[in-house]
């Protein structure tokens, strides 16, 4: 990367205008634009435009803030809808979901479980784009299950889906609805990616429920009072035998009554 | 979570700027503000942490987009101003130039060329508001900055004007 004489990407043109161009690339672009007159000429052209959208819409913020954005006025709490609209927020932010299928006609108000489907679907679609860094912690590292099932509070237990060519990539804490969150993620052979959510449920048990949106899907369900979370590209049946072994692997054996049952480490 | 109001509070000039360049419109951007800020406030209790000025950007561009979904069927964008003088030179057209030629890109290529050089985010940022790889977001930029240079240029993108 900090050879001098490799040639240089528009990427890295654009880069070097938008000053996100590493420091030891800096002087590579510059050489080249020297002896490249159509990208210097590019260049050019792309911070006149910088500086003409700045001109015409910066002012915008340098003007007084009108009242009607008053944080407090704004704040209205314990509204009913306010949750509605928490649940057409997080839908929005997961991306083309529409509509939450079976809850509607029934519910109002998004249940705790479909806050948490949507949480999981967010943090799904966002690292299961990242191609370098898809995990915090990789599945080699004997400290993961250890790490997440205490900050998320349970003994997690990490099911095997070789059956259906998943393989565990690792996993990563994240915040969750109510607590934090672990999310674990598998990939197939050619690449698609399965994540599993963890995280604390006010609601100690809950049956399986799917929820689609655009090209991603989600089966959830809740069990001693730990909310699980598996989503993955938008196939129906594969999800949901994928969820059906996951949840026969984390919950076997049942220990119902107690909130926090004793899990054995069968399986991992 | 504390510092989350006075976070929310001190976006709101930028979110302004960035929603009046969506939209070309300061009622509509006025608007999108709001109910950015009223969802936020709402889904304060969702919010563990993170950077609250980026979630800002993230529901104001998926409000946005929202907006530009339910337009879709009628047949033209919201009208730039009143006397729309027909591409008259001078530094006065600059501005209403550069409005058309936004008008003209698609959403997420205008959304992503705003966030980096209006709002000054990195391309992390930029990619984990619209969802999507940042190779993505540098291929949307890339087009978006074609895509103007043609419309300023004076053709339209599918009627090349031959010079």
């Amino acid at each position: 990367m900090t050879d001098r004489d490799s040639p240089v990407t528009a990427d890295e043109l654009h880069a070097y205008v938008d000053g996100m161009l590493p420091a030891d690339r800096k002087g590579a672009v510059e050489a080249w634009l020297a002896i490249h007159p159509d990208d210097a000429a590019r260049v050019a052209e792309w911070r006149a435009l910088a500086e003409v959208v700045r001109d015409r819409y910066g002012a915008v913020a340098e003007e007084p803030v009108p009242a009607r954005f008053d944080i407090t006025k704004l704040t209205r709490p314990h509204m009913p809808w306010g949750a509605i609209a928490v649940a057409a927020v997080l839908a929005a932010i997961v991306g083309g979901i529409g509509g939450w299928v079976g809850h509607a006609a029934s519910t109002p108000a998004p249940t705790a479980g479909e806050i948490i489907t949507a949480e999981a679907l967010s943090a799904h679609k966002l690292f299961t784009a990242e191609v370098r860094h898809p995990v915090e912690v990789r599945a080699a590292e004997q400290h993961l299950i250890p790490w997440l099932s205490k900050r998320v509070g349970t003994n997690l237990r990490i099911p095997d889906l070789k059956e259906y060519s998943l393989k565990l990539l690792g996993g990563r804490l994240l915040p969750g609805p109510i607590g934090p969150a672990a999310l674990f993620m598998y990939e197939s052979p050619n690449g698609e990616r399965f994540t599993i959510y963890c995280s604390k449920s006010k609601k100690p048990r809950m049956a399986l429920r799917y929820q689609s949106g655009g090209d991603v899907a989600a089966m959830h369900w809740v069990e001693s009072e730990i909310g699980y979370v598996v989503s993955g590209p938008d196939d129906r049946e594969r999800l949901a035998k994928i969820a059906q072994t996951a949840y026969e692997q984390m919950e076997n054996p049942p220990a119902r009554g107690a909130a926090l049952p004793p899990i054995s480490h069968k399986g991992l | 979570m504390s510092g989350f109001r006075p976070s929310v509070e001190a976006a709101i000039p930028a979110l302004r700027r960035y929603a009046r360049a969506l939209t070309h419109d300061a009622e509509l951007a006025d608007d999108l503000v709001q109910d950015t800020l009223v969802r936020a406030l709402r889904s304060e209790h969702l919010f563990h942490g993170g950077d609250v000025r980026s979630w800002l950007y993230t529901i104001l561009t998926n409000l946005n987009r929202n907006r530009l979904r339910s337009l879709a069927r009628r047949p033209a964008h919201t009208s730039i101003e009143d006397n729309d003088a027909p591409d008259a030179a001078g530094p006065e057209a600059g501005g209403r130039d550069i409005e058309r030629a936004l008008a003209s890109l698609v959403d997420d290529q205008r959304t992503a060329l705003l966030l980096v050089v209006l709002e000054g985010l990195t391309y992390r940022e930029v990619a984990e508001i619209q969802g999507v790889p940042i190779g993505t977001v540098m291929s949307r930029l890339a087009r978006a900055r074609i895509q103007i240079k043609t419309y300023l240029d004076g053709a339209r993108p599918s009627l090349r004007r031959v010079k």
